[in-house]
């Protein structure tokens, strides 16, 4: 083993000396298959999208804060929609809330968090040169741009874009008589997810291969950091349910396109009866969910692995329970898979796969908490640095307990009934899935900025953009659970028409007011970032004083990582404060020979081993070297 | 002119914020504390997250209670007092968790913040602690769930043999009623039969249909079991009687109900609540397109006495348009006579 990672260093290492002479522009920033450019091409994009998919909440928000209110200053962006009466037309409401949703959950959340994370650090931290395959995984970020492009385009259509939910069920999206968005917009949205959907799992592939085959020497599985653990098993789950979300596709396209009757059946519409008999339209929900669940965790881990990191770093202390940690992962990733048919309570599927699903759902509550008990353990007796990095990550923790409660209610197919496609839902999942993974993001954003850029951003505007976000979010989503409880339906462009929601206009002004904050107090981490990008601090080589391999390559790292050999690994990533060491940190390149004081029992025996597997190395290497010469 | 004032204003705005930034940052490196990680940042943090704690807490406490009688819907069905106590429980059980694992995160953050001279504790890990952890939620949570799973059971088996039953269908952007009539068999449908006149396509050389009728809201007793037959005859729709704490989707192709025993009529409910318009209300919960915002229909709950009085009252389809059994098969359309001919 020793041997064959050795020679493969040595060959890379060849690769990348030639490739630094040639590089131009064009191979550098464009199309480049460097791991670290393409996870800051991820970024890049990932918060374009937040910004169009910001913008369109903050849109539709004013429709339901201020319902009375003249949008005719809009119709220079927003042209027809704006009708002459100075009102948002309800199809594009709708259009708007689908899009929102769309490119939250997929641009943002997926590629953005998982693209560019998974991508600059599964490398970095496991000690490789690159991915196993760094064109593929440059294929896999221009099959996402295109995907962008697709959708972005299908916004400025005549008839709008898709606009039957994220979650696009048919009959609803296979009939352009139904609703106008079904028509050129959705046949745009299914070209994008396709494309999106090959794009992550090119992606996913190059992330499972990476970890699996290129760790460096003493890395094994039980010395990974948790956020490599995270972005494996994210990837696993990935590439099991993103094909089944394309099967899903495929035969919505050949509904729409071939004249098939998967999903239609028994249809009356525009004055005519369709000829489609025999099909399900509850089929579709099941492809969808087997996706649509397991994509909450794709969503989620990663943001979780970036907050174990995170929070450990700054706590100066281990992460507690790395063990029941992985575990937990390792049971949500299982877990993930049987529970998708909770989304469907009250679809008229069977009520006996109703109990299944409910027992399944509420197993997979265990393992969430057990995270977040072993994230309050760890901040516990810490000698805690509330850097931006930390304050997101607490923040996570936050809205993970307060959205994964709420999880409970819904998991209750009882409960559900009344609860389902209300705006408890809303408050919910926009909590635990949304708000969390962005602030996951945006820890990993603060926490790794100077290994991106070899700057530092900006401490205090962190601290005002923490704050803002922190507090908005909850003023967003909290009073979204009132509103739930007193029954107010999802996706209603007004609430006027039935008595039992003729109220709450006062707290839905003030989600839309604190919606609004919170989007433009956003703004200050794009000028935080770009304005640090140039001319940020410079930063040092280990900022954080962190353990992790990433922090031992130079300050800008080129193609490749590290100039000469890749260090070897000694340890865990987790030696915080260990008692006996002089420093509050122990990298993991440091051999456990080097440190007597602080090496506890067990550890002990390991550094005879470790110096025999050293003194091996060493002729390996000379061997090689005489071979050469 | 306005525009250019309020342009220029911004613009000075985010110059004097641009100043003091600066300045901060150039202070900050010129007295070196951007080297020191014990900095009035950090405590600054620390504090907030207490004043957070204490603030958001109050504040959700004081609207919870000042405006629980706005977001608690009065119940009126049997099984909404069920699945109301399984979610005030499970409000109880995660509210405490909510709020002591809240109580921790904060305070820890608050409590356990950097000084210069201490060392955090290196403590990895307590398989002790991680069993207790697992287990507990482990147990609260089967019996949440199978309370959760003896009340679903309840509500979703079979309807008793002699439920009413109240036929919905959804379209854009509304629900059909239709009432099986004394028989209490609703008559066969295809939607390949649907016309201006039969917007529900019935089929008519089903007899059990010749005693159907249509209704403008649903009327049903109270303290007698009602199943709702639910379909849809274009897109996915959902029916949603909040008050009866009672949601089912309307799927084209298939089928689906729900049965349910309401237990207040709408005059106790105006009396209850002191507002002489109330109404229960039928909504959708499935989007559905442009006017999904908009499927209202009411539900009036009456007495039993009432109810079957209202229904002999009610007129068959064919007796209101007789064109509909025009084309049937002589013995048939004899039979169907005796519906239209009767007073």
């Amino acid at each position: 083993m020793a041997v064959a990672n050795v020679s493969a260093h040595d060959v890379s290492n060849h690769d990348h000396h030639d490739h630094e002479h040639k590089d131009n522009f064009i191979t550098k920033y464009i199309f480049s298959t460097d791991h670290k450019m393409i996870a800051k091409q991820y970024l890049i994009s990932g918060m374009f999208w937040a910004f169009i998919g910001g913008l369109l909440s903050v849109l539709f928000r004013l429709q339901l804060g201020f319902p009375e209110m003249d949008l005719s200053f809009l119709r220079p962006i927003l042209g027809g929609w704006i009708d002459s009466a100075g009102k948002l037309d309800p199809n594009f409401y709708l259009a708007l809330v689908t899009m929102h949703g769309t490119i939250m959950v997929f641009f943002v959340l997926t590629a953005g968090l998982s693209g560019t994370f998974s991508n600059f650090l599964i490398p970095l931290q496991i000690g490789a040169r690159d991915m196993a395959s760094g064109f593929m995984n440059m294929l896999s970020y221009w099959f996402f741009f295109i995907s962008g492009v697709i959708m972005f385009a299908s916004l400025f259509l005549e008839k709008g874009p898709a606009a039957g939910g994220w979650v696009v069920y048919p009959p609803l999206s296979a009939l352009e008589q139904a609703i106008p968005g079904s028509g050129l917009g959705m046949t745009l949205w299914l070209i994008a997810m396709t494309f999106f959907i090959a794009s992550s799992l090119m992606g996913g592939i190059n992330y499972i291969t990476t970890v699996i085959n290129l760790r460096t020497k003493g890395m094994s599985f039980s010395r990974l950091p948790l956020t490599i653990w995270a972005f494996f098993l994210t990837a696993v789950i990935g590439l099991l349910s993103f094909p089944v979300l394309f099967s899903a596709a495929l035969l919505l396209v050949f509904d729409r396109s071939f004249g098939t009757s998967f999903y239609l059946s028994d249809i009356y519409i525009g004055g005519e009866a369709l000829p489609n008999t025999g099909g399900s339209a509850v089929l579709y929900q099941h492809l969808f969910w087997f996706l649509g669940h397991p994509e909450v965790y794709i969503v989620l881990l990663p943001a979780l692995g970036i907050t174990s990191e995170v929070i450990a770093t700054n706590s100066r202390k281990p992460i507690f329970g790395y063990k029941a940690m992985i575990i937990s992962m390792l049971g949500i990733t299982i877990l993930s898979f049987v529970v998708w048919a909770h989304h469907m309570f009250v679809s008229g599927m069977n009520p006996f796969l109703g109990s299944i699903f409910m027992f399944l759902t509420l197993i997979i509550a265990v393992p969430s908490a057990v995270k977040v008990f072993n994230y309050l353990t760890t901040l516990w007796r810490g000698n805690l640095r509330f850097t931006p990095g930390m304050l997101f990550s607490i923040g996570l923790v936050s809205f993970f307990i307060s959205g994964g409660l709420t999880g409970i209610f819904l998991g209750n197919s009882a409960i559900d009934i009344q609860l389902h496609d209300t705006y408890f839902v809303v408050a919910h999942f926009h909590l635990v899935m949304g708000a969390a993974s962005f602030f996951g993001m945006m820890a990993g954003v603060y926490h790794w900025f100077p290994k991106m850029f070899g700057r530092m951003m900006d401490e205090k505007l962190g601290h005002v953009h923490f704050w803002l976000t922190f507090v908005g979010v909850y003023m967003v989503f909290f009073p979204m659970h009132y509103i739930g409880i007193a029954g107010f339906p999802r996706r209603y462009y007004s609430w006027t028409n039935f008595s039992f929601t003729d109220m709450y206009t006062d707290l839905n002004m003030f989600v839309s007011v604190a919606s609004i904050i919170t989007f433009v107090a956003q703004f200050i981490f794009i000028f935080n970032f770009f304005y640090s990008m140039y001319k940020g601090r410079k930063a040092s080589l280990n900022p954080w004083q962190s353990n992790t391999l990433e922090w031992t390559t130079p300050l800008h790292p080129a193609h490749g990582n590290w100039p000469g050999e890749i260090p070897s690994v000694y340890r865990w990533p987790y030696d915080y404060s260990k008692p006996g060491a002089k420093e509050d940190f122990i990298p993991q390149t440091v051999p456990l020979s080097a440190t007597p004081e602080s090496n506890l029992p067990h550890e002990n025996k390991l550094v005879q081993l470790e110096k025999e597997i050293m003194a091996e190395e060493g002729d390996v290497l000379v061997a090689n070297e005489t071979k050469e010469s | 002119m306005y525009g250019l004032l309020i342009s220029i204003g911004v613009l000075l705005l985010i110059l004097v914020i641009w100043m003091v930034y600066r300045i901060q940052t150039l202070i900050s490196v010129a007295k070196g504390s951007d080297k020191k990680i014990a900095t009035t940042s950090n405590k600054v943090n620390a504090i907030l997250f207490m004043v957070f704690l204490i603030g958001a807490g109050g504040l959700m406490f004081w609207y919870s209670f000042k405006e629980f009688d706005n977001y608690q819907l009065p119940i009126a069905s049997e099984h909404g007092i069920v699945t109301d106590r399984l979610f005030w429980i499970t409000t109880a059980v995660t509210g405490f968790i909510f709020i002591l694992t809240h109580i921790l995160l904060f305070w820890f953050s608050y409590h356990y913040q950097y000084k210069e001279n201490k060392r955090a504790a290196y403590y990895p890990d307590n398989n002790k602690l991680e069993v207790i952890w697992t287990l507990v939620p482990a147990v609260v949570l089967t019996v949440l769930v199978v309370s959760g799973w003896k009340a679903w059971s309840d509500i979703t088996s079979p309807a008793p043999e002699d439920a009413h039953v109240v036929e919905l269908m959804g379209y854009q952007f509304a629900w059909d009623i239709r009432y099986p009539g004394p028989d209490n068999q609703l008559g066969d449908y295809d939607y390949r039969l649907t016309t201006a006149t039969n917007s529900r396509g019935i089929d008519f050389t089903d007899k059990n249909s010749f005693d159907d009728f249509a209704a403008q809201k649903v009327v049903i007793p109270k303290g007698e079991p009602v199943l709702f037959k639910i379909r849809a005859r274009d897109v996915l729709h959902s029916v949603f009687a909040p008050h009866m704490r009672l949601k089912m989707d309307a799927v084209p192709g298939m089928p689906t109900r729900f049965w349910f025993v309401p237990n207040k009529t709408t005059a106790e409910m105006r009396q209850e609540l002191g507002d002489e318009e109330f109404e229960f209300e039928i909504a959708c919960t499935e989007v559905c397109g442009n006017g999904h915002f908009s499927m209202r229909r009411v539900i009036e709950v009456v007495e039993p006495d009432e109810y079957r009085k209202w229904v002999a009252e009610q007129e068959p389809f064919i007796k209101r348009n007789p064109e509909l059994v025009a084309d049937l098969p002589a013995e048939l359309k004899e039979l169907a006579d005796i519906y239209i001919n009767e007073e």
